[in-house]
C-alpha cells in the first residue's frame, strides 16, 4: 500500500500531534548479546513525547530486539535504558512499573484464548492498576468502540479474525492508559485487507499524540504519521530522518539499497 | 476459430429439482449395517465369527452372574443351594459372601456401631468436592471445600474436636503471614513467609494449644485409631488426600521445573526423576519399613499417613510432567503478553499460563489420578487392610475358604464405576473447555 493510497481515503488531523521537549525514553551505549551474538551494537536514541517513530530495517537487524529492551521482554547487558524516568534494572518493581506504563503489540496479537475479549481487556486492569471491575469493563468497552469491534467483547479470540484480533490487542494494552505504545511488526501476520483496518487505529492514536515506536515496513504509514524513520542493519542504527528526508533523499549505501528493494516494485 | 469446445451445448436450467429422499439402501441402519458390519465377504465371515464370541462368553458369564446365590451363609451352604436348585455341573456365583461380609469390605473393622461417620464423610467430600468440579456453582462454596478435610478428617477418625480446628487455623496463619510478608518486601518475602510460619506453628504451637482447648472445652467424638481402618473406606481415603494433595505439588513441581533460578530446577528434576524412577511398591516399603529408622526413637508417625504421602509424592512426579507438556505446548507469546501488561510471574500463571496449561493436560493428570486411585491396593503388601486385603482374609476363615471370583468381581466393579466415572468427568470437562473458547 503506497501512501498516496491512504492519503484520498483519510485525511491525517495533524493538529494534537505534537513532539514535546520532555524525554520518554532514553537510552545510551546499550549493547546486547544473544549469547555470543552482538545482537545490538551501542544504541544510543532518545524518544521525546508525542513523538511517533518508525524503525525499519532487514529482517535479523535487531528492530525487534531494540523495542523488546524497552520493555524488558529481552535483557540488555551494557548501557543505559531510562523510560519515563525510571532506569530500568533487574529491580522487579521497577520492571513492572514501567511494563504498566508501556503498551506492547505483538505481531502475532498474542490474546488469551481462554478470555473473552471484554476479559482479555479487563484482566490488567484490575489484577496490576486494582481497577473496579465495574469501572474495568466500562473502560474496556470505550477502547473498545474506539477501535470499533464492540459487538464483539463476550466472543472469544479464536473467533474473530486476525484484523479484528490485533485491533483488540491495541485495544487491551490502551486499557492499561500507557503514556507510550511499541508496536512489533503489527501488521506483519496479516492478510493486505486486514492491514488497513489496523494502520487505521494506529493513525488514530497518533492523532490523539500518543509516543509511538513502530517496527513496521508499512512505509505508507511512515511517510504519514512518523516524525522520524530509523534503519537498522546489523544491530546499529544506520540512519534516522524525517520520512520526508529518509525516502528521498537516503544518506548511506546501505538505506538506499534497502529503499530501492521494498519500494521498487 | 471459436474457444468453446465443439461439442459444448448451451443449457440454460427451466425449472429447479424438489429436494428427495436418498434410496432405501443408503440411509437409516440398513445402510449403518451394510457399511459396518457387511460391507464385503470378510467383513461378513469376521462379523459372524465375533458374534459367536461375543455369545459364547455372554451365555457363560450372564448365568453365573444372574442365577447367583445370595442367601447362604458359607462356601458349602452355597454349594448346596445350587446343586439343589440347578442339578450338580453348574456353575453359578455365589454372591452370598458379598451379602455377609459387604460391611467388612467397604468398611474394614471400622467399629460397627459407627458406620454412619465415614459415610457422612463421603458425603461431606461430595459437597467440598462439588464447586471445585462444577464452576456453574457459587463461587463462595468453595471456603466449604477448603473445611471439607478437616471436617473429614474429624469424622474419621474423631477425637477432640480442637485437633482439626487448631491445624486449620495454620491456613489462616500462612494467609495473614504472606499478607505481612507482601505489605512490606513483596511477594517473595510474602511466599517465604507463608511455608515458613504455618510449619513452625504446627510444630511449636498447635500441640500446646490443642490440649490447652481440649483441657477448657472437651467437646469431641470417640476416637478410632488408623489399625481400624479398611476396605474401600481406606482407599478412598488414600486415593482422594493423594489426588488432591498431589495436584498442586505437581503444579508446583511442573513451574518449578521450568523455572530460570538454578536451585529450585535442580530440586524440581532430582525429586521428580528420582520418585518416578523407583517403583510405588518400593516407596510403600520406605514408607512402613524405613522411615522409622530415620524418625527419632519414640515418635509415632501413623502409617495411613505415610502412606498417603507417599502415594502423594509418587502421583505429583507423573503429573509434574503431564503439566510440564501442557506448559511446553504454549506459544511463548502468551508468556511475553502477560509480562508486557505488567503482569508478576505469580499472576501471569495463575490468569493466564495455567489455566490455559491445565486444560491441555486434564487427560494426563486424570489418567495419573486413576492409576493413582487403582494402585492404592499396593498397600496390601505393607499389611493395610484395603479390600484386597480383606479379600485375603475373608478368604482366611473356615466360611469362605476357597472363594475367588466374587471377591474381585465385587471389588473390580467398585473401582471400575469409580475410574469411569472420573473418565467420564474429564471428558466432559474437555468439551465443555473447548466449546467455550473455541
Amino acid at each position: 500500500m503506497t501512501a498516496t493510497d491512504i492519503e484520498t481515503e483519510r485525511h491525517i488531523d495533524r493538529s494534537a500531534m505534537t513532539v514535546s521537549d520532555e524525554v520518554a525514553i532514553e537510552i545510551r551505549g546499550m549493547n546486547k548479546w544473544f549469547g555470543s551474538f552482538h545482537v545490538l551494537r551501542d544504541i544510543n536514541l532518545t524518544v521525546y513525547r508525542g513523538e511517533r517513530i518508525v524503525i525499519c530495517g532487514p529482517s535479523g537487524s535487531g528492530k525487534s530486539t531494540l523495542i523488546r529492551c524497552i520493555n524488558r521482554l529481552e535483557e540488555h547487558q551494557q548501557g543505559d535504558i531510562t523510560v519515563d524516568g525510571t532506569l530500568l534494572s533487574s529491580d522487579l518493581k521497577n520492571i513492572d512499573r514501567i511494563r504498566s506504563e508501556v503498551g506492547m503489540v505483538f505481531q502475532h496479537f498474542n490474546l488469551f484464548p481462554h478470555l473473552t475479549i471484554l476479559e482479555n481487556c479487563t484482566l490488567a486492569p484490575i489484577w496490576v492498576r486494582k481497577v473496579p471491575k465495574k469501572e474495568a469493563e466500562a473502560t474496556a468497552m470505550h477502547y473498545l468502540e474506539r477501535v470499533k469491534i464492540p459487538e464483539q467483547a463476550h466472543k472469544y479470540p479464536g473467533q474473530l479474525s486476525g484484523g479484528q484480533q490485533q485491533r483488540v490487542a491495541i485495544a487491551r494494552s490502551l486499557c492499561m492508559n500507557p503514556r507510550i505504545m511499541l508496536f512489533d511488526e503489527p501488521t506483519s501476520a496479516l492478510d493486505p485487507e486486514m492491514i488497513k483496518e489496523v494502520l487505521d487505529t494506529m493513525i488514530g492514536l497518533a492523532e490523539e499524540g500518543m509516543t509511538m515506536l513502530c517496527v513496521t515496513h508499512e512505509m505508507g504509514f511512515a511517510r504519514q504519521v512518523a516524525n522520524r524513520v530509523i534503519f537498522m542493519d546489523q544491530g546499529q542504527i544506520v540512519e534516522q530522518n524525517e520520512p520526508e528526508e529518509f525516502f528521498n533523499n537516503p544518506q548511506s549505501e546501505r538505506t538506499k539499497l534497502f529503499l530501492s528493494q521494498i519500494l521498487g516494485h | 476459430m471459436s474457444d468453446t469446445h465443439a461439442q459444448t451445448q448451451p443449457f440454460v436450467r427451466g425449472e429447479m429439482l424438489p429436494e428427495s429422499e436418498p434410496p432405501l439402501a443408503e440411509k437409516g441402519a440398513v445402510k449403518w449395517l451394510r457399511e459396518n458390519l457387511f460391507s464385503g465377504w470378510l467383513n461378513i465371515l469376521l462379523t459372524v465369527v465375533s458374534l459367536y464370541v461375543i455369545w459364547v462368553v455372554l451365555s457363560t458369564v450372564v448365568p453365573w452372574t444372574v442365577l447367583g446365590i445370595w442367601d447362604a451363609d458359607s462356601l458349602t451352604g452355597c454349594r448346596e443351594i445350587r446343586d439343589a436348585r440347578y442339578g450338580e455341573g453348574m456353575e453359578v456365583a455365589c454372591w452370598a459372601v458379598i451379602a455377609d461380609r459387604w460391611q467388612q469390605l467397604l468398611f474394614g473393622f471400622y467399629p460397627r456401631d459407627l458406620y454412619a461417620r465415614p459415610v457422612l464423610a463421603l458425603l461431606v467430600f461430595f459437597a467440598g468436592i462439588a464447586p471445585v468440579l462444577f464452576t456453574g456453582l457459587p463461587r463462595k462454596l468453595l471456603w466449604g471445600s477448603l473445611a471439607a478435610p478437616f471436617v473429614m478428617y474429624w469424622l474419621l477418625w474423631g477425637g477432640s474436636i480442637w485437633g482439626p480446628i487448631v491445624v486449620a487455623l495454620g491456613l489462616a496463619v500462612g494467609a495473614l503471614a504472606f499478607q505481612v510478608g507482601n505489605r512490606a518486601q513483596g511477594a517473595l518475602l510474602g511466599g517465604i513467609l507463608a511455608i515458613v510460619v504455618p510449619i513452625l506453628y504446627w510444630l511449636f504451637l498447635a500441640g500446646p494449644l490443642i490440649r490447652a482447648l481440649a483441657s477448657v472445652l472437651p467437646i469431641g467424638i470417640e476416637f478410632v485409631p488408623s489399625d481400624d481402618f479398611g476396605g474401600f473406606m481406606l482407599s478412598f481415603i488414600i486415593g482422594i488426600a493423594g489426588i488432591t494433595l498431589s495436584l498442586p505439588l505437581g503444579i508446583l513441581l511442573a513451574l518449578g521445573r521450568q523455572s530460570d533460578l538454578f536451585i529450585i530446577n535442580k530440586v524440581s528434576v532430582a525429586f521428580i526423576e528420582i520418585i518416578r524412577g523407583v517403583p510405588l511398591i518400593v516407596w510403600l516399603f520406605t514408607a512402613s519399613l524405613l522411615l522409622n529408622y530415620f524418625l527419632p526413637p519414640g515418635t509415632n508417625f501413623d502409617l495411613m499417613l505415610r502412606v498417603i504421602i507417599m502415594v502423594t509424592f509418587f502421583a505429583s512426579a507423573y503429573i509434574a510432567e503431564v503439566v510440564r507438556g501442557g506448559l511446553a505446548a504454549l506459544p511463548k507469546g502468551q508468556y511475553e503478553a502477560g509480562d508486557a501488561l505488567g503482569l508478576d510471574y505469580a499472576k501471569s500463571m495463575r490468569l493466564i499460563i495455567l489455566p490455559q496449561a491445565l486444560k491441555i493436560a486434564i487427560p494426563g493428570i486424570v489418567n495419573t489420578f486413576i492409576g493413582l486411585f487403582k494402585d492404592t491396593t499396593l498397600v496390601v503388601f505393607i499389611g493395610l487392610l484395603d479390600p484386597i486385603g480383606l479379600s485375603n482374609s475373608i478368604r482366611a476363615t473356615t466360611d469362605w475358604n476357597g472363594i475367588y471370583w466374587e471377591l474381585f468381581v465385587f471389588i473390580g466393579i467398585l473401582f471400575f464405576i469409580c475410574c469411569y466415572s472420573m473418565g467420564r468427568y474429564s471428558l466432559a470437562l474437555e468439551r465443555k473447555l473447548t466449546r467455550e473458547n473455541r
